[in-house]
């Protein structure tokens, strides 16, 4: 390797483990985000053209800003921060380990003066009984310390805490983790969504985004499909569907209802409810009274048909409303006397079956029956990365509080004669949270003094 | 539902009229320098954090009444009264610690507007929750995400401090110039970056779970943990702003002046994440509607 080589590779080396780099990934991050969230993502050429002139269009097109997340540049981004995140811990890691681990036993003087907790004290007992007496104390009110004899002096080094360091390389590598799983979701998983009318049943999904079918080797059925309100409102309560499914012609669960925020599984495919419509054109059932001979026919029709009337003219159901005004049901209903003259218009409701009476009409119309079938809208999702996301979230979160709120401290100790006496010289340091460590070696400093002067 | 006459919205009156007493005194502490005053003003925003303790138990016990057994977090209402009493919990906790007073003139007025925007301009009826709201996800993301905003509050307004006091110090107007006098309530600007880091402290971890949370959520209710749906995104935004902002600590240069623009900046996309995209953006997320 050419001396100009290494230079470039160190160069690069530097680069990617450069925390400027990722301040810088970042905030580029943050401001390319926000790109995606002023643009709708993910809509049809037709719905962007309406928003955007033809130049715009095809310039974000170009920019991939209609699926920005997913894009070459956005997932480039990503890399960059990845191996920013890799090249930091490979370089700061071993440091860390070592300093934990191989911790320096004999501290020098410049050490000492890297500390803010520093004491020096000169006692008059001997060299042994002070050793004796601090590592005592040391143990009981710290952690047992290491006791390395260097010529006349004896060094003592204690440590608590240690393994906090590591808590930001925990939540490091979570974040690693949290993008490998949402990769194996996005290679081994699909997302699809399907829409089932009640009463039949289906075996493949839709993909999202337009990828086309997708076999869900069994079979769903939808039994039924409920939405409630609350009473008096128009605000709903429940959407929920009857989900059979039936694999190699068994029945494996069997009307289980899937309501939103408690979906259905099985064999690794989740189905959530999301969404439902009407299917076809309802029916309605009504009883309809002849006002003069109390003749009582009962009759169903479907939305928009023409039907003869007992006793001459017909009627059709012109419009309708599966709710009106919160009150259920309600249909337009348009009478056409046998002259020919001009249609008389009224509105039935279903939950009031005699209020039609006081139209005074030559027919009184209940409603009985308002036969709406539903198709029910379901998502469909297959994500085997998602265990992997939770434990990358769980370390992300044990990680932080870790780093955050741990800490690691330091004490060492130097015993030297000095003179006739015995001189005592305590440091220590705390990697984070130094105010409350400042207050316990203060504490411990005070015990130290009494103990030897007594 | 119209017609509505809620003890609660009484109780959530007389805790923004303790905020904005309190906002006040802060303020005249800072003129006078007299330390009763701010004693005074720290006393009141603890009765106004009492106050709202007890509206949001008053409309959880309500909605209960109402026969809807629901935590008080399901409209936006709700989490605008909730974000108040998260705002005054981090800073009073911050202030037992620090006894920093001056801070309370810059952290009070953020919870006093919002209180008073809840209580002037938003709709305080009652409401069953509609399907997507039942769940007990949202209680654990609702609190975790605003128990981290209010921490940002708390950081944004000692930033803000932060910024006044050394572009005074720069300007080289010393003490002893009437300015300076104001300045001499403040906290050193060793203790307010100190407040601003440890506030961050706080409510990045809260942040990280209130997301973590969120994403659980998502895919227990739609399948997929994550959708870039924009609250979602600018979620993510703020997370990446004050990752920048701890990093920042590491690298000479970013310390200082530009954390407190983070802070500041972080803590209006903030803002921006909890009221704009609904305001402004369309998305999933259903509190602004
Ligand atoms: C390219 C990506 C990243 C790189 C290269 C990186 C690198 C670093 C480095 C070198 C440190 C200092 C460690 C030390 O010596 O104590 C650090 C601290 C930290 N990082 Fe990252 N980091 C990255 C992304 C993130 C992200 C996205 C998070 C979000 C959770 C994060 C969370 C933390 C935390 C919590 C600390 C401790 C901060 C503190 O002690 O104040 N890092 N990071």
């Amino acid at each position: 390797m050419s001396a100009q080589n290494r230079t470039f590779g160190t160069a690069l080396w530097d680069f990617f483990c450069s925390l400027k780099l990722t301040i810088a990934l970042l905030i580029i991050l943050s401001i390319t985000s926000i790109i995606g969230t002023v643009i709708q993502q993910g809509r049809t050429p037709e719905q962007y053209l309406q928003v955007y002139s033809e130049r715009t269009y095809q310039l974000f097109e170009t920019l991939n800003f209609f699926d920005m997340y997913n894009s070459w540049w956005f997932l480039s981004l990503l890399g960059l921060f990845s191996i920013n995140l890799i090249a930091c811990s490979i370089k700061r890691f071993p440091r860390v380990w070592k300093t934990v681990y191989e911790p320096v036993l004999v501290p020098s003087d410049s050490l000492y003066k890297t500390f803010s907790n520093i004491e020096e004290m000169v006692v008059a007992e001997s060299q042994a009984q002070v050793r004796e007496k601090i590592v005592s104390q040391l143990s009981s009110k710290f952690a047992a310390p290491v006791v390395t004899q260097e010529g006349e002096k004896t060094h003592l080094f204690a440590q608590k805490g240690g393994y906090s360091r590591f808590g930001v390389y925990v939540t490091h590598l979570s974040i690693l983790i949290i993008l490998a799983g949402a990769m194996i979701g996005s290679i081994f998983g699909f997302k699809a969504y399907v829409n089932i009318v009640e009463g039949t049943e289906t075996n493949t999904v839709w993909a999202r985004g337009g990828g086309g079918d997708i076999d869900l080797g069994f079979t769903v059925r939808a039994d039924s499909f409920t939405v409630e309100f609350y009473e008096g409102t128009s605000r709903p309560k429940l959407y929920q569907t009857l989900v059979t499914v039936i694999d190699n012609g068994e029945v494996v669960k069997d009307r289980r209802p899937v309501i939103v925020n408690d979906p259905l599984k099985y064999k690794g495919i989740v189905f959530y409810q999301s969404s439902y419509g009407p299917a076809g054109d309802p029916t309605f059932g009504f009883r309809i009274r002849n006002r003069a001979t109390d003749e009582v026919a009962e009759i169903t029709v479907r939305a928009g048909q023409r039907v003869p009337l007992p006793g001459g003219g017909s009627f059709r159901v012109a419009d309708f409303t599966p709710n009106y005004q919160a009150f259920g049901p309600a249909a337009r209903v348009e009478v056409f006397p046998p002259d020919g003259a001009r249609p008389r218009s009224f509105v039935v409701l279903q939950a009031f079956p005699d209020f039609d009476m006081q139209r005074g009409g030559e027919h009184i119309f209940s409603m009985t029956n308002f036969g709406q079938r539903y198709f029910t809208g379901l998502q469909v999702a297959k994500d085997p990365g998602v265990w992997v996301v939770w434990i990358g979230c769980t370390l992300l979160i044990v990680g932080s509080i870790v780093a955050f709120c741990l800490s690691h401290r330091r004490i060492w100790v130097t015993i030297q004669p000095v003179g006739q006496k015995t001189g005592v010289k305590i440091g220590g340091s705390a990697h984070r949270n130094q105010a409350a460590f400042s207050i316990f070696f203060d504490d411990l400093k005070k015990g130290l003094k009494d103990e030897l002067k007594g | 539902m119209p017609g509505q006459d809620l003890f609660s919205t009484q109780i959530f009156n007389y805790t923004t009229i303790a905020y904005f007493v309190s906002m006040v005194l802060f303020i005249a502490f800072i003129a006078t320098r007299n330390k009763s005053v701010a004693l005074v003003a720290t006393i009141i925003a603890w009765i106004g954090l009492g106050l709202n303790t007890a509206g949001i138990y008053l409309r959880y016990a309500e909605s209960a009444a109402m026969g809807f057994r629901q935590a008080p977090l399901s409209n936006l209402y709700e989490s605008v009264v909730f974000f108040g009493w998260s705002i005054l919990l981090i800073y009073l906790l911050f202030d037992l610690k620090y006894k920093q007073r001056a801070v309370g003139a810059f952290v009070m007025p953020i919870a006093f507007i919002f209180m008073t925007w809840a209580q002037l301009r938003l709709n305080d009826a009652i409401a069953p929750l509609v399907p997507a709201l039942q769940s007990n996800w949202l209680t654990y993301h609702v609190i975790t995400c605003f128990i981290g905003y209010a921490a940002f509050a708390v950081a944004a307004g000692v930033s803000v401090m932060y910024l006044i006091k050394v572009n005074k110090e720069d300007d080289g107007s010393s003490s002893s110039s009437p300015a300076g006098g104001m300045l001499a309530m403040f906290p050193s600007t060793k203790i307010l970056d100190d407040i601003n880091y440890k506030a961050i402290m706080v409510g990045f971890p809260m942040l990280t779970l209130g997301i973590v949370t969120g994403a659980a959520w998502a895919n227990y209710a739609w399948g997929t943990y994550w959708s870039w749906d924009p609250k979602e995104t600018w979620s993510l935004i703020v997370w990446f702003i004050y990752a920048a902002f701890l990093h920042a600590r590491f690298t000479r240069g970013w310390v200082g002046k530009k954390a407190a623009y983070l802070s500041i900046i972080g803590f209006a996309a903030t803002i921006f994440c909890y009221l704009g995209v609904n305001l402004l953006l369309s998305g999933l997320h259903s509190y602004g509607a």
